[in-house]
Parts: structure tokens; sequence; C-alpha cells
């Protein structure tokens, strides 16, 4: 039991990093870029939701509501005053900008809020289920995580498969030039791009400090590097796999600490981050493009 | 197209640094007062233990400027909680010719300014440093809270004298040297005093969400007691998890606990009952406390903790050394060096976080912690006859 | 043409050489006249350390075209062992500098070490894959080091790893203290030191640049297919500029440690690497003299903005995004490119490689 017991919190640990992935591996499958700031503007999201739900005493609904919209139009400026203007640099001036951005974030949000710690209350409630007689138990905050994921998942998947902004974002993601010739406004398409995930840091935000409710202004930080690591992991650019590679690396977390030592648990749980890269040079569920001469 | 871009770049980064070094030039004047500096980290993840010192520190200030003998200038200076800027700061403060040092906020860059306040003979006297290391070897560097080797003693001393306990687990951080320090002491002592651990798990600064692990070994192994040398948000985190789990031990926490009630949001009903042995209650009902805190709170728009109260007492514990040693503004920082030292080992001190405080050569403070127990939300003093 | 293009590179190579000896004359009069306030005193070594640094990363990212984000690590491994051999010789050792440079060459050779036994790996992979296998590195050495504990005493050197379990004799001294890291190192290093090892790296690296191996590199760069297919040895050639790398800011840690009285291994992590990869991006690819500029220019300005408080860093993120978005502007690009037609009154050649083929390329 205590076995079950630690894949469940493996579970409940992975499905935040693969909520934080989702958001990750769509903007860099689309828009090519590693967006280093994807875990501050979770952490915006998660004060936006804390400020509405405690001190303003909203309903939790309202909350998640009002950080998406927050978090999407942060993202929509920040996409349109950092990140539109480097459009044909180099990918690395970008990164070095989202950089720029996450400190700047993390600053603004110091300021604004100051560094002391508050206390997320959970949207969702801090209930467990309980299995077998109350020898195995779920998180309402977990399950909540899951179903999130998966719905997201679905929707983004047929959004990309079914909608006309969807198919133009699959051209963008094959081949940014082919995709102008054909008509496709590339900018508008990428700029669409990051309100999506952005909005989806919201609710990832909102999510992880329901499960660890210590809120900061550097929370998103350690959890986003985690969550990039998660779905370079399940193979980057691919949505079922950051998935997947989030609740991996979250099972593997806690196995690591219940069975090797917990003050070695990061060591190992990026050894064998390295050993998967090395049998699977793509990630997981990454497409292995062969190069063309 | 590149080529241009790039000199224009390197134009644009020549102008700073020349911007830069005349700035790091201007030098400021003094004016009859004793300039006080210290570095804290007032930005990033531990900018709450600089903040605080600075907001005490200045009000104590306030005070002793108000009253109109000795006069005080502080300045802090932003260390980010690393050595490499502490010493920055500590230069930016030598630059502004600094008198008299608070030394650094937080244990791993004081170890880097401390080096350099005795190579410098600058008197200092951290208000929060707590690592046994800042302090050796450096007849001039002196703390106000009590060393971590001292505190893991009495907290072991503690539980066994009131027999808390009978099995221990403990939980602690071991990429601090804070956790690290404090549990290394608490474990020779628990080993001295025949106490049973019969757990012993970690988080480092990575993984210190999900504590799932440690408080199911802790359970599992049937640990009635559980000690948390950290600050108090991780253990936020520790005791909101074992109460989901229905993990019901006594818990029982350092001075870096002290806070844990002043998190917004926090439900007071998830520490109850949890004992800690601090030097400093904001609860605590005399004039001097009940004074500072109010006027924190009117100042800062939140409740003081210790690094707070432990500034504030280093800057009266100036005060009365530098009225009895006769010093004048004019001195040198060399001279008050040795000013200091001879006073600081020679005098008795009552503050906010002790009374009858003393201090050895070697810069360590004697002062009693003293035990309290969390009850409806508020700190309740733990007497020698509780439980 | 091929010859007037060495040309052209030697005679820059020589401008940095000639820059940096000035910069290291200047500073070092100015110091000796007592004219240089602390702050900028205290900040000379740790300038040269983030140089070394940003050039050694520049063989990666710019010559080699890789992303690594781990380049902290290395410092790390350097730092530790480099320190831990200056220690551990005190005793042996009478001369300081020898020390130091025992320590810097100890530094080295574990930090080129690390260099192969991560190489390895880095070598199968690609782009961003390859970047997170060098974040994961960097995260490994760090967990690794806040775990482990070395002493010396009369029998040489003691370890021991998760807790301190060693019995050192009496006499004996802890070195490595788990994550309190080392906390009575003696402040062995030097600005002239670092400015040594400042020109050394320069030296090292331009001469790798340009020499047969170093057009092997770029050629791997550019298209590593191509290379391949013309008989260039892929994996020797990466290998071998990243081990150089490693190399150097292996002994970079140790000059940089021994400048403070205590190290502990949380220095060394992700934002430190981000940060040397800021000073890399903003000085250009492939461009030392740039990394120089930018290490110095970068490690200065926040003490610069210390006047402004609680704002300073904000101000700093503002400055990165700024100086990212005015020189990738293709408008004011333009606009520079007019005016300096005019000054120079010829139109602009074309430069020699690539410098800007940057990590992510081969797809």
């Amino acid at each position: 039991m205590t076995f079950l017991n630690y894949v469940l919190s493996g579970i409940s640990l992975g499905s935040i990093y693969a909520i934080i992935a989702l958001g990750y591996t769509m903007v860099y499958g689309i828009a090519k870029m590693l967006n280093f700031a994807h875990g501050d503007v979770i952490m915006v999201g998660a004060y936006i939701c804390f400020f509405a739900v405690t001190r303003y005493s909203l309903p939790p609904l309202v909350g998640v509501l009002a950080a998406m919209a927050v978090c999407t139009v942060l993202g929509i400026l920040v996409e349109r005053f950092a990140y539109k203007p480097l459009r044909t640099a180099p990918s690395l001036a970008v990164l070095i900008t989202a950089i720029g951005v996450s400190y700047f974030l993390q600053n603004g949000a110091q300021l604004l809020w100051t560094p002391n710690p508050k206390v997320f209350s959970s949207v969702v409630g801090t209930g467990r289920l309980a299995l077998f007689g109350g020898q195995l138990t779920v998180s309402y905050v977990t399950i909540t995580t899951i179903v999130s994921c998966i719905v997201i998942m679905i929707a983004l998947t047929w959004f990309t498969g079914n909608t006309k902004m969807g198919k133009a974002m699959r051209a963008c993601s094959e081949d940014k030039g082919a995709a102008q010739l054909m008509g496709i406004n590339v900018n508008s398409t990428i700029s669409v791009t990051f309100a999506i995930g952005s909005a989806l840091a919201a609710i990832a935000g909102v999510l992880l400090c329901s499960a660890y409710p210590t809120l900061v202004p550097t929370t998103g930080s350690m959890p986003g590097i985690k969550a990039f690591t998660a779905a370079v992991f399940g193979g980057i650019g691919s949505i079922p796999g950051a998935f997947l590679g989030g609740l991996l690396l979250g099972v593997i977390e806690i196995f690591a600490k219940a069975y090797i030592s917990t003050q070695l648990s990061d060591a190992v749980v990026f050894a064998v981050l390295i050993v998967v890269l090395l049998v699977k040079p793509a990630g997981l569920l990454g497409k292995q493009v062969s190069e063309k001469v | 197209m590149k080529h241009t871009a790039r000199k224009m770049l390197t134009f644009a980064m020549v102008l700073t640094l020349l911007v830069s070094l005349c700035s790091v030039f201007a030098l400021a004047d003094g004016d009859g007062a004793f300039k006080v500096g210290g570095t804290g980290p007032l930005t990033g993840g531990a900018a709450i233990y600089g903040n605080a010192a600075m907001n005490g520190a200045q009000i104590a200030v306030d005070e002793i400027n108000a009253e109109g003998g000795i006069q005080f200038e502080l300045k802090y200076e932003d260390d980010a909680h690393d050595a490499e800027k502490a010493v920055n700061a500590y230069n930016a403060l030598k630059d502004w010719e600094m008198q008299l040092s608070l030394g650094s906020v937080t244990s791993a860059p004081a170890n880097a300014t401390s080096a350099e306040n005795f190579n410098d003979h600058i008197f200092a006297l951290t208000p929060s440093a707590s690592a046994p290391t800042v302090i050796d070897g450096k007849d001039n560097v002196f703390q106000m809270c009590f060393s971590d080797p001292n505190q893991g003693g009495a907290s072991a001393q503690y539980i066994s004298d009131m027999k808390l306990g009978s099995k221990i687990a403990v939980i602690w951080k071991n990429d601090e040297d804070y956790s690290t320090g404090i549990r290394n002491s608490f474990m020779d002592k628990a080993e001295e005093l025949g106490l049973e651990v019969v757990s012993e798990t970690t988080f480092a600064a990575g993984n210190d969400t999900d504590f799932t692990v440690q408080l199911t070994s802790a359970q599992a192994a049937g640990a009635d007691l559980v000690f948390l040398p950290m600050y108090y948000q991780p253990a936020s985190l520790i005791l909101s998890q074992a109460a989901a789990m229905g993990y019901e031990p006594k818990w029982f926490g350092v001075d870096g606990m002290d806070g844990i009630l002043t998190m917004e949001g926090f439900d007071p009903a998830m520490a109850e009952g949890v004992m800690l042995l601090t030097p400093f209650n904001a609860d605590a009902e005399d004039d001097a406390t009940v004074a500072f805190v109010e006027k924190y709170q009117e100042l800062y728009d939140e409740i003081p903790n210790q690094f707070a109260a432990d500034a504030y007492d280093c800057i009266y514990a100036y005060k009365q050394a530098l009225e009895a040693a006769g010093a004048t503004p004019d001195m040198s920082a060399e001279e008050l060096n040795s000013l200091m030292i001879e006073q600081f080992t020679s005098m008795t001190f009552d503050g906010l976080t002790g009374s009858g405080m003393t201090w050895d050569e070697t810069g360590a403070v004697s002062k009693s912690p003293k035990g309290m127990v969390i009850q409806d939300g508020a700190y309740v003093g733990l007497g020698t006859d509780a439980e | 043409m091929k010859n007037k293009s060495l040309n052209r590179n030697a005679r820059k190579n020589f401008v940095t050489y000639g820059l940096v000896i000035a910069a290291y004359a200047i500073l070092q009069t100015m110091s000796a006249t007592g004219s240089m306030s602390s702050s900028l005193k205290g900040m000379l070594v740790p300038i040269c350390a983030y140089v070394v640094m940003a050039v050694s990363l520049n063989l990666t990212v710019g010559v080699l075209g890789e992303l690594s984000l781990g380049h902290a690590g290395f410092m790390s491994v350097g730092a530790f062992t480099g320190v831990t051999a200056a220690m551990s010789l005190q005793n042996i050792v009478p001369s300081p500098i020898l020390r130091l440079l025992i320590g810097m060459v100890t530094g080295a050779v574990f930090a080129a070490f690390a260099g192969v036994l991560i190489g390895i790996p880095v070598l199968r992979l690609k782009g961003d894959y390859l970047a997170i296998v060098t974040l994961a590195f960097g995260e490994i050495i760090k967990s690794i080091i806040n775990n482990l504990y070395v002493g010396v005493d009369e029998n040489g050197l003691q370890l021991s790893l998760l807790t301190n379990k060693m019995a050192l004799a009496d006499g004996g001294k802890i070195i490595i203290n788990g994550p309190m890291g080392i906390t009575t190192i003696e402040k062995l290093s030097t600005f002239t030191v670092g400015f040594l090892l400042v020109m050394l790296t320069l030296f090292i690296v331009f001469n790798l640049v340009n020499s047969r191996s170093g057009r092997a590199i770029m050629a791997i760069r550019d298209n590593r297919i191509a290379a391949e297919s013309v008989g260039v040895n892929v994996v020797k050639y990466r290998l071998m500029a990243f081990v150089t790398s490693a190399a150097l800011a292996g002994a970079a840690g140790t000059l940089f440690a021994m400048n403070y009285s205590t190290i502990i291994a949380n220095k060394f992590d992700f934002n430190t690497s981000i940060l040397v990869l800021v000073f890399v991006v903003l000085g250009g690819l492939g461009n030392m003299l740039g990394s120089i500029i930018a290490a110095a220019a970068l490690t200065i300005l926040p003490e610069a903005l210390r006047q402004f408080a609680d704002y300073r860093m904000l101000i700093y993120a503002i400055v990165l995004i700024l100086v990212m978005l005015i020189t990738n502007n293709p408008v004011l690009k333009g606009y520079m490119d007019i005016i300096k037609g005019k000054l120079t009154g010829r139109a602009k050649k074309p430069e020699g490689p690539a410098p800007e083929g940057g990590a992510g390329n081969g797809k």
C-alpha cells in the first residue's frame, strides 16, 4: 500500500508538472521559443486568484477566470512588446529577452505584492477521496489537475486539428515561410498562441498553489524549470508528451526520495533524464526528424 | 548589419561602464551621526528576512534619533542572499564610510562579509546570521541571535526534559546551512540524551513542495514528535500536508518558524499545538514589545518577526555600548572597532529578544530561548511546568 | 581573399589583447594611486572570472553552436576541487601564489574531466535536448556537492557523502562541509592573476578558433552533415571545443572561489549559467571582445544601480530587454548602417564567419 501511495503522490506532483509543461510545449511547438517567463506568468495567475478569493472573498471560479483574464492580457502585452519585435532575430536573442521578462515579472511582483509569503486557499477544497477503506487517498486537487490536463489536452488537440486558427498554428510550426506564402498571418497566429499559453499558465498557477499553497514572487521559477524538463523529457512540442513527461517526472521524483535518498533525489531525477535522452534523443514521444541534406 | 549592431552595443556598454564607474566614485559625506551599515536580502527569495531586519533597525534608529542624544544614520544594501553580492554590498557601504556594521542578515553571505569586517577592522553585530562560522576566529564579529548549534542542542534538551516525545522524526533542508547546522547539533545532543530518532529525511530548494515521502516515513516509523529545523515557509507546507494525510504528531520548531502565523491566508488551526523555541514573541505583553509591534504595524502594515526584533535590538545595543564607551561620530571605524570589542565583551543588554544578554570573546550571545506553543492562533509561553 | 580575412582576424585579436592589457594597466594604476572605490576594487577579480566564463561559454555557444545551460556546473567543479587542492596543500606548499596556481590547474583538470563525462551524451544530442542535458548536469553537480563532505588530516584527504562520517585525526580540518560549502578559504586571488587568466583564455580560444581544428569546429556548426561528408571527425572536434570550454570554466571557478572566504554549491545554479549566457548573447556570438565587455558591464551594472534600491533589479531586467530589442531592431540597424556608411565613405563588406548561427541550428 505504501508503494501505491507513493505512486499516487508521484502522480499528484506529476500532474502539476504536466499542466505547466502543456503551456511550455504548446508555445515551443508553434513559436519555437523557450519561454522562460512561463513560470512567472504562472506566479502572476496564482497571485490574482489569491487576491480575488482571499482578499475580496469572491467565489473560486471567479478567481480562476480573473486569473485567466489577467494572464491572457499579460501574455499578449509581453508578446507584443518583448517578443514580437524579435520575430526575425536569432533564437538566442529571444531566449535572453524571455529571461529578462522573467526577472521583470519576479521583481515587479515583489515590489507590488511584497516578498512575504501568502497562503493560497485551494480552489477545490482540501478534501481527499479515500479508496480501499482509507488506505489510499487522493486529494481533490490532484483529481482536478488530472482532469484539467486531460480536458486541456483534448481541447488543444481538437483546436489545432479542426479550427482554422489551429491549422494555421500547425502550419506555422512546420514552416513559417511556407505558411506566410499560403496567406497565413504568422504574426497574429503566434500572438494567439501566446494568449492561449498564458491562459493555460493561469490555470496551472491556480492548481499549483492549490496543491502546494505557499505563494511568493519566486513560486513559479523552480516548477517552471522542472516543467520545462518534463516537456523535454516527453518530447518538446508534443502535447501528449508533455502530459506523460510531467507525470513520469513526478513519479520518478517521489520514488527517488522514497527508495534512494531524499538528499540526492534531484540528482537522481536529472540522471534518469539524461539516460532517457541517451536512449531516446528526442524525448519519449518526440518526433525524430531526420536531417535533410 | 550584424556588425553595426554589435558596434552599437559595444558603444552602449562602454557608456554603461563609464557611467557605472562614475557612480561608484560618488562618496557620501558625514554629519555628526554614526554611520551604521548592513547587508541583507532585500530582493529575491529571502527578501522577507532582509526587509524585516532593515525595517526593525530603522525603527530603532528613528526612535534614538528623535531622543536627541546619539545620532545614527542607517544604510542597508541588498545582497540577494548571495555571498558575492554581499561583498559588493559591503564594499558599497565602505565607500559610504560605514563606521559600524550590522553584518549580513543571512548566514551564507555573512560568512563572506564577516571575513571582510575582520580584515578591515570594522566592528560587526549581525542580527540574525546564526551559523557558528560567521563569528569563528573573528574577534570583532558578534551575533544578536543564538548560534545554530546552541539552538539545536537547546531543542533536544527541552524535548528530553519535558518528555515531549519518545520517537522523534527530523525533517531538514539539506542545502541550507541554517537547517543543517541545527540538525547536526540536535542529532548530537539527542544521542547524548538518549532520545530515539526514528526517521530522518530531507528536502532541498528545488523540491520543497511535496513532503509526502518525508511524512510517510515519519508516520510509518511511528514518530510521535517531528522536529522541524527550518523557516516557516516549508514548515507551513509540511503542516498542511500532514493534516491532509491525517498525521497528527507533536511538532517542534525553531526560531525560523516564527512568522508562520502572520502569513496572509494561513489557517492558524494548522499550527495548533506547534511548539518552538524563539527569543522573540510578537504577542508578548511587555511595554517594549507592544510599542515596537504597534509601530512596526503602523509603518509597514505587518507583524514584525524575530529578524526585525533582532535588528532593533542591535541598534539599541550599539547605542548602549557607544554611550558607555563615550564614543563620538568623528572616530574612525578602526577606533570604534576596539572600543566596541571592549564594551560588548563586558556589557549586559536588555532588549526585545531577551534580557540580561551577554557576549563572550567569540562573539556568541548568551540568552535563554523561550519555549512557546501555538494555541488558538497565538503564542503562549511554555513554562517549565508545561505538559 | 583568404589571406585578407586571416589578417583581419589576427588584427581583431590583437585589438582584443591590447584593450584587455590597457584596461588592466589603467585599473592597476588607479588601484595603486588609491583613486579607486572599494566597490570597484572588490569587483575586479569576479569580473575577471566572469570574463573567462563568458569567453569559454562563447566557445561552446558561438563557435561550436550548441546551447549550454550548465556552464556554472563546470565552474562549480573547478571551484570546489581547486579550493580543496589549495587548502590541503597549505602546509606543504608555502607560496600562496603557487597554491593558487595549483588550485586553478586542479580545477581546470577536474572540470575538463567533467566535460568529457558530460560531453559523451552531449555528442548524441542536438539543440534544446542538448541544452536540457547541460542543465541537468548543472543540477546534479549542485546536488552532489551539497551532500559532499571533504576533510584533510595528516593521512590525506577524506571523503564522505550524505552525512559527515569522517573521523579526522587531530589537527585535521573539514574543507567542504555539505550545504555550508567551504567557509575558511584563504583569499589568494588577485587582480593580476585574474588578468593573466583572461589573457591565457583569450590566447587558447583565439588559437583554437584560428587553427585547423577551429575551422573544423565552425564547419560542424554551420553544417554538420557537409562537414562530416568531407571527412571532418565530428565527435572529436565537438568534444575538443566542449572540453576546452569546461576546463577554462573550471579555472575561472577556482579564481572566483578564492576571492571570497566562503563558497557554497547553490551559488553555481541555473541562474548563474543563465547569467553567463546573457553575457555571451549580449556580447555577440563568436565575438570574444563583446563577451569581455558584456561580462564587465553587466557585473558592474547592478552595483551602479544601487541608488535605485528596491527598483534596482527591475531596472536591470528592463535594460536587458531593451538592449535585446534595440540591437535586433531592423529599422535602427538600417539607420546605423547609413550613418556608418556616411562616416566611412564605403559600403559595408559582409563579415567572415556568420556569428549568429547559434543554437538550434542544424535542423
